[in-house]
């Protein structure tokens, strides 16, 4: 068991990815494969929900910033909803929300995309 | 002045991603122990699960026969974890602080875990002889309580 997981909803023309359990360079290659396989169907405008994420290290912000750019220069982005303070705590100290959309909820994340489609 | 009195603990593991977990779970129950509230024990196991991280990577490039050693020592004044291992060493301090825009144009992924542990401990120190003993020590106090 590797007490983390992705799942998928798909919306129109926007996918959520989301997380749960604990990202670490153990569990990093299930959310790689996750944005691989979004980047393949083309779905680029992609929001990633860590309500449920308990724990993140420097190998799942790697994959964050690993992606970013080729799924910008498709048209597309990486946003991110409801995270924890805790998981916030790391995202800022490594200076993400410059880099990064970061949203309360999924829904205003969401109204985001729509506003700039 | 009296000595303050120190408990040790130690474990040695294989070189493994899959560990991360145990190590960390195994970190942050003595942080706690120590004196550490909840939000300082986690970021005490961050810094360990990237020290380690560092180690299965790049000292022992993901060779799972390799063994790390993790030590933790505090007081009441600290809590020190030591992590050793006998690979190909890298050093660290060569590495400048990470410029994240670059990183995202090269879609680089190395150095942000070096920078968290800076960031998130009082003192980190690396002492290297490839091959022989490589060691990383990381001291956080715990009258700094934020």
């Amino acid at each position: 068991m590797s007490g983390f997981e992705v799942s998928r909803n798909d919306y129109d023309h926007i996918s959520v990815l989301y997380l749960s359990g604990f990202l670490d360079a153990h569990t990093a290659p299930k959310f790689e494969d996750g944005l691989q396989k979004l980047i393949k169907e083309e779905r680029v405008k992609i929001i990633v929900n860590l309500k449920n994420l308990d724990y993140i290290s420097s190998a799942g912000l790697g994959v964050f910033m690993g992606f970013i750019e080729e799924i910008r220069e498709k048209g597309g982005d990486i946003k991110l909803s409801n995270l924890s303070p805790k998981v916030f705590k790391v995202f800022d100290l490594l200076g993400f929300p410059a880099l990064y959309e970061i949203y309360e909820d999924e829904i205003q994340a969401k109204t985001k995309y729509s506003e700039t489609k | 002045m009296k000595k303050l009195r120190k408990y040790r603990y130690k474990i040695r593991f294989p070189s493994r991603t899959d560990n991360l977990e145990m190590v960390r779970d195994f970190v942050h129950g003595l942080a706690v122990k120590a004196g550490f509230v909840e939000e300082r024990a986690d970021q005490i196991s961050l810094a360990v699960d990237e020290a380690c991280t560092n180690v299965i990577k790049h000292a022992h490039k993901f060779n799972a026969r390799r063994m790390i050693d993790l030590a933790v020592i505090y007081d009441k004044s600290q809590i020190e974890i030591i992590i050793t291992d006998k690979g190909k060493g890298f050093d660290p301090r060569k590495l400048q602080k990470p410029d994240l825009s670059k990183y995202i144009h090269e879609a680089k992924m190395g150095g942000l875990g070096i920078h968290l542990m800076k960031t998130l401990m009082d003192e980190v120190n690396y002492t290297f002889n490839p091959g022989v003993k490589n060691q990383v020590s990381m001291v956080k106090y715990i009258n700094h309580q934020q």
